[in-house]
C-alpha cells in the first residue's frame, strides 16, 4: 500500500511483509463496483469493540477483513458521550473547570489549563510568576504521568506484561504528588482563573527532588526492556508509518507528528507560561513508524524531567493566584475581620464572576497533541459556548491511514501507539 | 497572529481576490477574526491556504457556534494556522437561520483540509449544521436515532431520565 511503500526499509524480513500487503485492486473497491468475488478473496467485516481491552477505552472498530489484512476501517466513537461541553454553558465559569478535566482523564491538568487560559485571555487577566512555574510543573508531572498509563498499556497490549507493573509503580508516585499539594489524586481542580488553587505545601519539593532524581533510572529501566527487545520491534518497526505531509493534512498533532519528523510543539512555539525560560528540547522521530512513537514518548518523559528540575530551581516567591477580589476569591482569614471580603467572596460564589462579551481560542500542547478551547462569552457568568479541539479526536482519523494495507495484529499496535483516551474523544 | 492593520490587509487582499466575501472583522485580545460569507467559504478558505504571502496550511480546529439572540445565528468557526510562522487565524462564517424544519448549509471544506471530516461531523450532530459534499455525514457523538441539535441554545439542558428497574414503568415512552 502507499502508506507503506515510501517508508524506508531495514531488515529482510520486513520487506517481504509489507510486500506480502499488495494483492491485487483492493477488494473494497472491487465489491463497491458490483463484482461478485470469489470465497477466498471476499471480505470479512468485524466489529473490534466496543469492549475490548486493546481499544483503550470504548471505541468501536468496523474492520473489513481480507484475512489477515485489514482492507477498511471505521472507527466508531460516542459511547461515552456525556454532554460536558453542554453542560458547561449551564455553569458559572469556575464551576465549570470540573467538568472539563473529565474529558481526557489522563491529561486533566492540561484540559484546565486550555480552559482556564482561554477565560484568562477573555478577561486578559495577567497571573502571577509562581502561579506560572506552579502549573508548568503540574502540566509536565502531568504529561509524564500520562506517558507513563500510555507505555504501560501500550506495551500490555504487545505482551509486555511487566512493563505494566512498573510504568504503573511510578505513575502511582506522580499521583501521590498530585495528592500533596492538590488534594486529590486525579481530577484535582487545581488550577483556577487567575492562578492556582493553593500554594504547595512544604515538603513537596523534596518529595518532587527525590522523583525527578530517580525518574530517569526508571526511564533507563524501560528502555533497557523495550528498546532492543526483538519482539517488540518486530511489532513497532515500519509498521503503520504515515508521512509526514499525510499527518498534517489530516490534522494530526502531538507526538504522532513529531515522530514523523515535523518539530511542532505548542510549549516551544508559542510559549506560554514558563516555558519560555527553561531550557528543553523536542524529540523528534524520522520513519514515523510505532517505534518512533515510542521513543519520542519516552524522549519525551526525559524531557519532562527536566523542565520539572529547572521549574523548582526557578520557582519564584510571591502569589501564587491574582489579587483582583472580582475574579479571585479573597483569602480565607479575611472573611471573618473584612465586610468586602465576605461580600466578595459571596458574590463569586452565589454568581460568579462576569467575564466582557468576546470569544478566544486558547491551545496547549496536551500529551497528545494540541488541545484547543475555544469560549465565547456573552457578558454573563456563563459561557455561552464551550467547544474543546481534542487531539485524540483528531489524531483518531489517521489510524485508518495508518492500518490499512498491515495485518490486524499491527492494528492494535497503531491503535496502542496512537494513543487515543475516549473520554476525551467523546467529552 | 496578525495585527490589527494586518488583519485589514488580509480582509483587504481577500475582497479583491473574491469581491463582497469579508463581511466585517474582529481583533480583540490579540486574536484576528475573518466574518465572511458562508456562500464563499471554500474560495475565502482556498485564498487563505494557497496565496503566497498567506499560506494558513493547517486547519487546527472547526467549531459550531450558536449565537442566539443575534442574527445571523449560527457561525461556523474556522481556527487556520500557518505552521512556518506561527500565525493563527480565526474565519467565521455567518449562517443565517432558514427557519422551520430546514437546516443552515455551507460547503464542506474537506476538499481543502482533509482532517476537518470528523470535526464537521461534530458541528453537525450537534448544532444541526448541513456540509455539504462531506462524504459520510452522519451523527457522531449521539446515538444515530437521535432527534434534536442538543447543542444549540434553545435546547435545553434537561437530561433524559435515568431508567433504573423501580421506574421503568414511570419513564415515558418506554414501557408501552
Amino acid at each position: 500500500m502507499s502508506t507503506h511503500g515510501s517508508a524506508p526499509v531495514h531488515g529482510g524480513d520486513v520487506v517481504a511483509r509489507t510486500e506480502a500487503q499488495v494483492i491485487g485492486t483492493s477488494p473494497v473497491e472491487r465489491t463497491a463496483a458490483g463484482e461478485a468475488l470469489g470465497p477466498e478473496e471476499e471480505l470479512l467485516t468485524i466489529n473490534m469493540g466496543p469492549h475490548h481491552p486493546a481499544t483503550h477505552g470504548v471505541l468501536r472498530l468496523l474492520v473489513s477483513l481480507e484475512g489477515e489484512v485489514v482492507r477498511d476501517l471505521k472507527p466508531i466513537v460516542g459511547y461515552v458521550h456525556t454532554g460536558i461541553e453542554k453542560s458547561c454553558e449551564d455553569k458559572s465559569y469556575w464551576k465549570a473547570i470540573p467538568f472539563v478535566e473529565r474529558m481526557d482523564y489522563l491529561s486533566y491538568f492540561s484540559n484546565m489549563e486550555a480552559f482556564v487560559g482561554c477565560v484568562e485571555r477573555l478577561l486578559e487577566l495577567e497571573i502571577p510568576p509562581r502561579a506560572k512555574y506552579l502549573r508548568t510543573i503540574h502540566l509536565e508531572l502531568n504529561r509524564l504521568h500520562s506517558h507513563l498509563v500510555w507505555l504501560g498499556t501500550s506495551a500490555l497490549d504487545l505482551g509486555a506484561m511487566s512493563m505494566f507493573f512498573y510504568c504503573f509503580r511510578d505513575r502511582d508516585r506522580v499521583l501521590d504528588l498530585f495528592e500533596m499539594s492538590t488534594g486529590q489524586r486525579m481530577h484535582t481542580r487545581y488550577f483556577q482563573v487567575g492562578g492556582v488553587f493553593e500554594d504547595i505545601p512544604l515538603g513537596f519539593e523534596r518529595n518532587l527532588r527525590a522523583f525527578c532524581a530517580e525518574m530517569p533510572s526508571r526511564v533507563d529501566q524501560y528502555e533497557a526492556i523495550l528498546n532492543r527487545n526483538e519482539i517488540f520491534l518486530r511489532r513497532t518497526k515500519n509498521v503503520g508509518a504515515v508521512p509526514r505531509q499525510e499527518l498534517l493534512d489530516l490534522g494530526v498533532t502531538g507526538p504522532l507528528l513529531r515522530a514523523a519528523g515535523e518539530p511542532w510543539d505548542l510549549r516551544k512555539v508559542a510559549p506560554s507560561l514558563a516555558y519560555g525560560d527553561l531550557e528543553f528540547q523536542i524529540p523528534v522521530g524520522t520513519v514515523g513508524d510505532g517505534y518512533d512513537r515510542y521513543r519520542v514518548r519516552v524522549r519525551e518523559m526525559r524531557e519532562s524531567v527536566r523542565i520539572i528540575e529547572q521549574a523548582l530551581d526557578g520557582l519564584p516567591e510571591g502569589p501564587w493566584i491574582a489579587d483582583d477580589r472580582k475574579i479571585v476569591l479573597p483569602p480565607r482569614n479575611e472573611l471573618s475581620t473584612s465586610m468586602e471580603a465576605l461580600i466578595h467572596h459571596f458574590k463569586l460564589v452565589t454568581e460568579g464572576f462576569r467575564v466582557p462579551p468576546g470569544e478566544a481560542y486558547y491551545a496547549v500542547e496536551s500529551p497528545r497533541g494540541e488541545l484547543g478551547c475555544f469560549v465565547v462569552a456573552d457578558g454573563s457568568a456563563k459561557p455561552a459556548r464551550v467547544h474543546f479541539r481534542d487531539p485524540s479526536f483528531v489524531n483518531l482519523q489517521a489510524l485508518r491511514h495508518m492500518c490499512v494495507g498491515g495485518y490486524l495484529a499491527d492494528l492494535i499496535q497503531n491503535l496502542a501507539m496512537l494513543d487515543p483516551i475516549l473520554g476525551g474523544i467523546d467529552r | 497572529m496578525p495585527d490589527s492593520p494586518g488583519l485589514e490587509l488580509i480582509a483587504h487582499e481577500l475582497d479583491d481576490a473574491a469581491a463582497g466575501s469579508v463581511l466585517s472583522t474582529y481583533h480583540e485580545h490579540g486574536q484576528a477574526c475573518l466574518i465572511v460569507d458562508p456562500q464563499r467559504i471554500l474560495e475565502v478558505l482556498g485564498w487563505l491556504r494557497d496565496t503566497p504571502a498567506q499560506e494558513y496550511r493547517f486547519l487546527a480546529s472547526l467549531h459550531g457556534v450558536d449565537y442566539l439572540p443575534s442574527e445571523p445565528r449560527f457561525g461556523v468557526v474556522y481556527e487556520l494556522l500557518n505552521m512556518p510562522r506561527v500565525e493563527r487565524l480565526r474565519v467565521r462564517a455567518a449562517l443565517a437561520d432558514p427557519g422551520g424544519e430546514e437546516l443552515p448549509e455551507i460547503d464542506s471544506c474537506m476538499p481543502l483540509f482533509a482532517g476537518a471530516e470528523f470535526q464537521e461531523r461534530e458541528v453537525y450532530d450537534f448544532f444541526g449544521i448541513v456540509f455539504r459534499g462531506h462524504p459520510d455525514l452522519r451523527r457522531i457523538l449521539m446515538p444515530e436515532d437521535y432527534v434534536g441539535w442538543p447543542q444549540r441554545r434553545d435546547f435545553p439542558v434537561g437530561g433524559e431520565p435515568v431508567i433504573f428497574t423501580h421506574t421503568e414503568r414511570e419513564v415515558p415512552r418506554w414501557y408501552a
